[in-house]
Order: C-alpha cells, then structure tokens, then sequence
C-alpha cells in the first residue's frame, strides 16, 4: 500500500514541471528506435512459434469429425489476438524492455547521474522516465500488431506445411465470424499494458538505492512487478469484456 | 558566499547532521573534511538542495535556498556546478556531449557558441582531443576532469566537489586538487569540497570545517590545522607516519 502511494507520486512527478517540449522529442524518438531494436527479434520468435503450436495443439484436439477444419484457424485467430499478442507479448516485453529501462535508470541512480541532472535543477523524473513511457506506449501497440500478424502467420506455416488444414480453409477460418472488436480490445490491452510494464519498472530503477547488486534485483523485481499487475489487469480488462 | 545555519537531518531514527552552521567565502577553496560516514555527502546534498535538511537555512548570497520558491531555486541552481564522487558522467554521451549537456538543456545559446564554449572549458582541463571519447574508454583522472568542466560550463559561481580525488593516484589527486584550487582563483568561485583526504586538506584547505559524527569539531586554515587543539582532528591528521615524522 504504501509503494502503491510512492508509485502514485511518482506517476505525479513525471507530468508536474516538465521540461520544454523540444527535449522530449529527440529523447522520445530515441527511446522508440532502442525499444524496437530491444524486442523486435524475440516478439517476432515468440508470436510466431507459439502461433504454430497452437494451431498443431488445436488441430490434435479436434479429434471429431463434424468438426470444420476451419475452426482451427478460428481458434488461432481469436486467442492470438485476445491473449498472445497483448499479454503474452507484455511478459516477453516486461523480460526485456522492463528490465531494462530498470536496470538504466538504476544504474544512473546509483552512479549519481540522476543527482546530477537534479542539481542543474532539471526534473529527473520526468526527463528520464516519461519519454520511456511515451515511447513504450507508442511502441508497443505496434509490436502487439506484429505478433497478432504473426502469430496467425505462424499458425498458417504450420497448419499448412503439416497437413493439418488447407490454406483455403485457414484463410476462410480467420474470416470467418471475424469480430473488429477484438482487435481494438488488443490495442486497449496494448495500452494499460506497456503503461504499467514502463511506469513500474521505471519506478523500481528510479528508486533503487545501493550498489550493483541492487541494480540487479531493481530489474528482477521490475520484471516480476510488471508481470503480475498485467495479469490482474489483463484480468480486470477480461471482466470489463463480459 | 555561501552561509549555512544550523543545519540538521535525520534519517528515519538515525540523526546525521547535528547543527552545523558555517561560511564559504567566494574566492577560496573551502572543505569539509572528516572521516568517512560523519555526514559529508550529506551536507553537501543539503547545501546543493538534493537532501532537504530537517532544520536550518542556507544562503547562496543572502538567497535562502528552501524559502524560495521553483523559480528562484532554478535560477539558484543554474549558478550552481558540481562534481559528483563517481563523477557522474552520463555514460550514453561523449566527453563533449557530457559537458555540452547543461548548456543544450539550460542555455538559449547557438549551436556554435555552444561548440565553443565547450572547447574552452575541455581545454581548460587540460581534455582537449578527447572530445569524442565515450566515458567508459576514458581513466579515472579524466572522468574527474571532464566533471570539472561540466561543473563550470554554465559559468557557475558556486562549485561544488564531492571527493573529488577518491580513486585517483596520490600525483593525479594532487593535480586535481590543485586544478580546482586555479579555477576558483581565475573565475572568483565560491568552491566547497568535502574530503576525508588529509593530503588535499593540506594542499589546498583554505578554510576548513571539519566534521566529526555530524558535529562540527573545528574550523580554520591548513595554516593552523596542524596546531589544532581538539584531539579527534589530532588524530585525523597524525594517522599516517610521514605527519607523525613531520610532528616530531
Ligand atoms: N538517504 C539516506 N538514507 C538513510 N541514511 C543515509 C542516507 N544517506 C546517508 N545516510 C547515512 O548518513 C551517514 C553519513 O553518510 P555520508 O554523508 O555519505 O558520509 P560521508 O561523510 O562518508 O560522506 C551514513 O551513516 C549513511 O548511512
Ligand atoms: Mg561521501
């Protein structure tokens, strides 16, 4: 409760005295470019290995006969896009992005660099943290977008290599009963989720105190922390759905 | 100048700065010294407005720094330069984008007169052809050197240093020392440096506040440490054999 509290000020702190518009662009642009660069190659991995696997763990599964193969594709579509692509996404980008804007921004606690800024009377705050979440927040839509697209894909490459079901029927399958809703309740889930993965760890590494090894378990617990409030969120959002 | 009255803080249970009050003139190279853990870097935070003291005031020329309000502390601060212990370099910037910082967030000068001010201060320090260098590539001694110049590129008057030789080589440290000792000669800075090294006290303490367990035990000159009636500060300073062999 009382992080909680610590955390509300601090989400405080990023908007309050804020520095001229024109420093954040530059630092928003490149904060863009290296989370990008940071979790491109493992959300591409990920979406599409666990796109195949579920269409084969699918495919084994409907074992009966009345059973459109269609549906497999139907099956892939809706948990790659209502569940793969925003959450599991945000635990691979908790993994990297969150560890490491915690582990950055711990570092520069505990080497002084925030006091720094601090005594030249800049809003450390708010000059290092908000343009991670901005670009977080901008980023990460984008990277769920690619791993919903891919996830399919993947499933698509294995449904279709291993026999399991046409391309035709795939393809009808992914249209079929096609809801737009799901996508927007993505790129919703996209948005609370890559606020609270950068907030949080942001939050963990901005207030870390000590030396190396607390660095570390800054970026461990940001980890961890992110994770859990994406799954009671994710939950929450879950609930607001039915 | 800068005056310190009374300045008290605690930390949850444990109090770290029993009242001190003291005065830095301008012009002078001013240290607070002690052994480690007594509060130094504490009271330097508080003088700097990075630790809010508890109680107690601080004058930057007559300007109280917590009764002020944003605007005054900002201008307050644009006055100010510091180096920190482990330099605090930003490690994702150049040596000339390091010192460039402030000026790039704080000044309203051109792209050039920025470049130029820059080299001025870089070869002040002695760090000219180093400008593309990247922090971790550079020694400790340079690190220090390019903190020295960032601390003076907005023209600060008031300089702040803290431990600025730990970790240095006892010929490097004395260099370091001695250049912060020129610069506040040619720019009329108000420099405070705290310290647990004897040797710099000896070198360049002009005035000296020395620190034990949060109290103030002595204050003076390197002219008359060594006179020093109070037996911790004897102690401080004839704990090595070479000041024991000077004493006799
Ligand atoms: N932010 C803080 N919270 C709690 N205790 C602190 C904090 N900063 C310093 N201290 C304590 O204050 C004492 C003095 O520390 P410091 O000023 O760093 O000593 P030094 O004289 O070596 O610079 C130490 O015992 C330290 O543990
Ligand atoms: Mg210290």
């Amino acid at each position: 409760m009382k992080s909680l509290g610590k955390y509300m000020i601090f989400l405080g702190k990023l908007i309050s005295n804020r520095e001229p518009f024109r420093v954040y662009l530059k630092l928003f642009f490149d904060e863009c470019i290296l989370i990008g660069i940071n979790s491109l190659t493992i959300v591409v991995l990920v979406s599409v290995f666990i796109g195949a696997v579920m269409c084969l763990q699918t495919a084994f599964n409907l074992v009966s006969p009345i059973i459109p193969r269609y549906v497999i594709s139907q099956v892939v579509r809706d948990i790659a896009l209502l569940e793969v692509a925003p959450t599991f996404t945000a635990i691979v980008f908790a993994g990297k992005v969150g560890s490491n804007i915690a582990g950055g921004l711990g570092t520069m606690k505990i080497t002084e660099q925030v006091d720094a800024l601090e005594v030249m009377g800049i809003n450390s705050a708010s000059y290092l943290v908000l343009p991670k979440v901005l670009a977080g927040m901008f980023m990460y839509p984008i990277l769920v977008t690619i791993a919903g697209f891919l996830a399919i894909t993947g499933g698509y490459i294995a449904g279709v290599v291993s026999g399991v079901v046409t391309p035709e029927e795939y393809i009808y399958g992914i249209r079929a009963d096609f809801m737009e809703f799901s996508v927007s309740f993505a790129l919703l889930k996209a948005f609370v989720f890559s606020f609270l993965i950068t907030s949080i760890s942001a939050y963990k590494g901005y207030y870390t105190e000590g030396g190396a090894l607390e660095v570390g378990a800054s970026s461990t617990k940001a980890v961890t922390n992110s994770c859990i409030a994406v799954l009671v969120a994710d939950f929450f959002i879950a609930q607001f759905l039915v | 100048m800068i005056e310190i009255n009374n300045i008290q803080k605690t930390f949850e249970d444990k109090t770290v700065l029993h009242g001190i009050s003291a005065v830095f003139e301008k012009g002078k190279t001013n240290m607070i010294i002690g052994a480690s853990g007594t509060g130094k870097s504490v009271l330097l935070k508080t003088i700097v407005g990075l630790i809010e003291p508890d109680e107690g005031e601080v004058l930057y020329n007559g300007r109280n720094f917590y009764d002020a309000n944003r605007d005054e502390q900002k201008k307050i601060r644009r006055e100010i330069g510091m180096l920190f212990q482990g330099s605090a370099l930003f490690d994702s910037l150049s040596v000339e984008k390091n010192v460039m910082f402030p000026l790039d967030m704080l000044s309203r000068m051109s792209k050039s007169e920025k470049e130029d001010r820059v080299q001025f201060c870089l070869k002040r320090v002695g760090l000219a052809g180093s400008e593309k260098k990247m922090p971790s590539e550079i020694s400790g001694g340079m690190k220090k050197r390019v903190g020295i110049a960032r601390a003076i590129v907005m023209k600060s008057q008031y300089l702040f240093c803290d431990e600025p030789n730990s970790g240095l080589d006892p010929n490097t440290a004395i260099i370091i020392d001695n250049l912060i000792q020129e610069i506040t000669k040619e720019y009329d800075l108000t420099t405070v440096i705290v310290s647990h090294d004897m040797n710099s006290m000896m070198e360049i303490g002009e005035y000296i506040l020395f620190m034990h367990e949060g109290k103030k035990v002595w204050e003076g000159s390197n002219d008359d440490v060594t006179d020093a009636e109070s037996p911790i500060l004897q102690k401080f300073i004839f704990s090595n054999k070479l000041m024991r062999k000077y004493k006799q």
